[in-house]
């Protein structure tokens, strides 16, 4: 009677194995927006200092990694002050993080929501990254603070060309926090585990990152293991990124693309496991 | 009218017991199956929804082969009682979560109002959570911003609307939470108890705009309720869920019945026969009528006659005299208990001596019970022990208008439950 054309959707077990709508997200960007504004307007509601936090916490890390890694451990950080070199590293390092823990957590933390209502549920890791990027501002205005500071004292720092690659690297951050923290989710609803794991594995994962190190650093002093630092793509960000501000370290295009590539499938792969875990995660969770 | 919305042989399979924990091996196994392209093996197994008994096995089917169609404005009542599958089926629709097997189609947006007020924060201020909750709800920023006005109003909550929802009231918030959905658009909406919270007012208010939505907008609503009077005031169609499975579909008047008379018991003549009791058997209920005052037996009575309730009783193993004190009540079908009464309120005592059968009475003068169906339960004391407690009605009886006021005037029209009547009196 009815032609199968006339129908909206349909409701069914999941079968294809790759079905992803981004039609659909984009419909409900509207919400995406209001989640994002959410956030950011609720984070300090009723705190004295507001998002002052967010330079606390930076600045503080910042000074504990020089006094430890470069005054104790005598890391050279070349011509760069070694304050700067850890609050960029720390900045950047940041942004990822936090992208990584929030998301990982999207089914677990938002069971009460989702289950009630439909909406596509890869707008909760979404928003995540995106109102992530407000705190990655604040963060990143105090480090330009500190890098007019160091120059007004006579440091000579130099952005090269490579700023342009900026927004890029910014997306690489988004999307390997994206990646890997939808998969986690996904896996959370069954396996609770995760969550415990998911807490110290990304304080390991910073260390294995050249966080506060330069690359070059782990290839002279353990050859042996310097595959585990120059294979992980974040290594090769926070490189990348000191590298473009302050004209550090070492940067070559095969590193770069390798990490885009790594950054887009590991993307794809989240968005994959994280829609087949959405039509199902509340009878599990 | 146009078919909006069809489901398909929808199933859906749960895990009982620890879900979460120690289905690795059941996930490797699914796995296994999946690649080798075979069935998935658990979907063999499963059983019954039913609440009473006790599964053996370790999948349960909350919801089997349930196949319906809605058409356009049409207002459907999903009726059955806990556990039925009931919120399973409105978690499929509003896409919560996915049948195990089967398929909805639907040709319109739906909306859900499973719970009122979702993704509420409470820092936020009314007017900004009304944007918030419209949009998780599937609204477009452009369709809130063109009603806030009106949401604003139907809430009742003009004068805190820029406060944050952390201090509002309960019923402020649910207030505000049904005014955005109601202000929604969505071409089915799945309504599930939500008029059970609000004041008097306010619920009149909701009842009435769902009407509007589907006799004046031609909106379709599915709508679950354990309240009879709701369903059959707003919906046109039913289907009554039990165990699962869809036991009954028609019009609504007819499917209430059904659900009412499904959920009634066989009253057996013998009452010896009842197994499910308690007390200690020296005095038990052996049969149960109604009689008129001229010892007729009788099935339906009228509202103001002399009613005698007459209970037969069994006494055995007596070993000396004893008091019995017997008590009956009285309900509506709905096991809503209007009244009870034991002798011994009365302070009349009704001593026992010899075993046998035994025959007590108790007559009712102007019986100020309304129009309708009632059963009877009862309960024996025996020298202040429980001699015999029947778990399930003993008796049932029919109500008929009758000349409660002795004047011929039936009395007020409407629904209610009581008689009453007074001496009346002007003082100047």
């Amino acid at each position: 009677m009815n032609s199968e054309k006339e129908w909206l959707y349909e409701i069914s077990p999941k079968r294809k194995f790759i079905d992803l709508n981004f039609k659909e997200i984009w419909d409900y960007r509207d919400l995406l927006i209001l989640f994002v504004k959410r956030d950011i307007v609720t984070v300090y509601k009723q705190t004295i200092l507001g998002p002052l936090w967010y330079f606390i916490q930076p600045l503080f890390t910042s000074v504990i990694f020089t006094l430890v890694f470069n005054n104790i451990a005598n890391i050279p950080t070349g011509n760069v002050p070694p304050f700067l070199f850890n609050l960029a590293g720390i900045t950047a390092w940041n942004y990822f993080n936090q992208s990584l823990t929030k998301t990982s957590n999207t089914f677990t933390a938002n069971a009460g929501i989702f289950g009630k209502v439909y909406f596509p549920r890869a707008i909760m890791p979404l928003k995540t990254v995106i109102s992530g990027l407000f705190k990655f501002g604040i963060q990143l205005s105090i480090l330009i603070v500190f890098y007019f500071y160091f120059l007004l004292q006579g440091y000579d720092l130099q952005p090269n060309t490579n700023l342009l690659l900026f927004p890029v690297y910014v997306l690489m951050m988004a999307l390997l926090g994206l990646g890997a923290g939808m998969t986690i989710s996904a896996f959370t609803t069954k396996y609770r585990d995760l969550t415990v794991m998911v807490g110290f594995a990304t304080s390991l994962l910073m260390y294995i990152s050249a966080v506060p190190y330069p690359l070059s650093e782990v290839s002279e002093k353990i050859p042996s293991l310097a595959w585990l630092v120059n294979y992980n793509p974040l290594a090769q960000i926070i490189e990348g990124f000191r590298y473009m501000i302050l004209d550090t370290g070492i940067f070559n295009w095969s590193g770069f693309f390798y990490t885009l590539a790594f950054s887009i499938i590991l993307f794809l792969v989240g968005l994959i496991v994280f829609n087949r875990t959405e039509k199902n995660f509340i009878d599990t969770v | 009218m146009s078919i909006i919305l069809k489901a398909q042989n929808i199933s859906k399979q749960y895990r009982l017991g620890k879900v979460g924990t120690g289905t690795l091996g059941d996930d490797l196994k699914r796995f296994w199956y999946s690649i080798q392209g075979k069935e998935d093996p658990f979907l063999k197994v499963g059983a019954v929804n039913n609440r009473n008994s006790i599964a053996n096995e370790d999948y349960v089917w909350a919801l089997r082969d349930i196949n319906f169609e809605v058409k356009q404005g049409e207002v459907l009542g999903i009726i059955g009682k806990n556990g039925a599958g009931k919120s399973t089926l409105l978690k499929l629709l509003s896409r919560v979560t996915s049948p195990t097997t089967g398929s909805i189609k639907t040709k319109g947006r739906i909306a859900s109002l499973l719970e009122i007020g979702t993704g509420f924060h409470p820092e936020l201020t009314g007017r900004e959570n009304i944007f918030m909750n419209g949009a998780v709800l599937g609204m477009k920023r452009s369709e809130i911003k063109s009603k806030i006005n009106e949401i604003i109003a139907f809430s009742g909550c003009e004068k805190y609307i820029d406060t944050p929802v952390k201090r509002y009231s309960s019923g402020m918030r649910v207030r505000l939470g049904f005014a955005v959905a109601a202000h929604l658009e969505p071409e089915i909406l799945v309504v599930d108890e939500v008029l059970a919270v609000g004041d008097a007012e306010f619920q009149k208010k909701a009842i009435g705009k769902m009407q509007d939505l589907s006799t004046g907008e031609g909106r379709t609503v599915l709508f679950v309720s354990h309240n009879m009077a709701s369903v059959q005031s707003l919906c046109t169609r039913g289907i009554v869920l039990e165990n699962g499975m869809s036991v009954f579909e028609g019009d609504i008047d007819n499917t209430i019945n059904f659900y009412l008379s499904n959920d009634k018991q066989i009253i057996p003549k013998d009452l010896s026969l009842i197994e499910n009791r308690s007390g200690n058997g020296i005095v038990k209920f052996d049969s149960f009528h109604i009689e008129h005052s001229n010892g007729e037996i009788v099935e339906n009575v009228l509202s103001g006659d002399t009613v005698v309730f007459s209970f037969e009783i069994d006494v055995k193993n007596l070993t000396n005299k004893s008091q019995v004190d017997l008590g009956f009540s009285i309900h509506t079908p709905q096991d809503e208990l209007i009244s009870v009464l034991y002798n011994s309120y009365q302070n009349v005592s009704l001593p026992v001596n010899s075993n046998g059968k035994h025959k007590v009475q108790c007559a009712i003068s102007n019986l100020g019970l309304n129009e309708g169906e009632y059963i009877v339960k009862g309960r024996i004391e025996c020298d202040k022990m429980e001699s015999d407690w029947p778990k399930v009605p003993i008796g049932k009886f029919n109500v008929v208008k009758g000349d409660f006021y002795g004047t011929g005037n039936l009395g007020f029209n409407g629904k209610s439950k009581f008689l009453i009547q007074g001496k009346w009196d002007l003082k100047n």
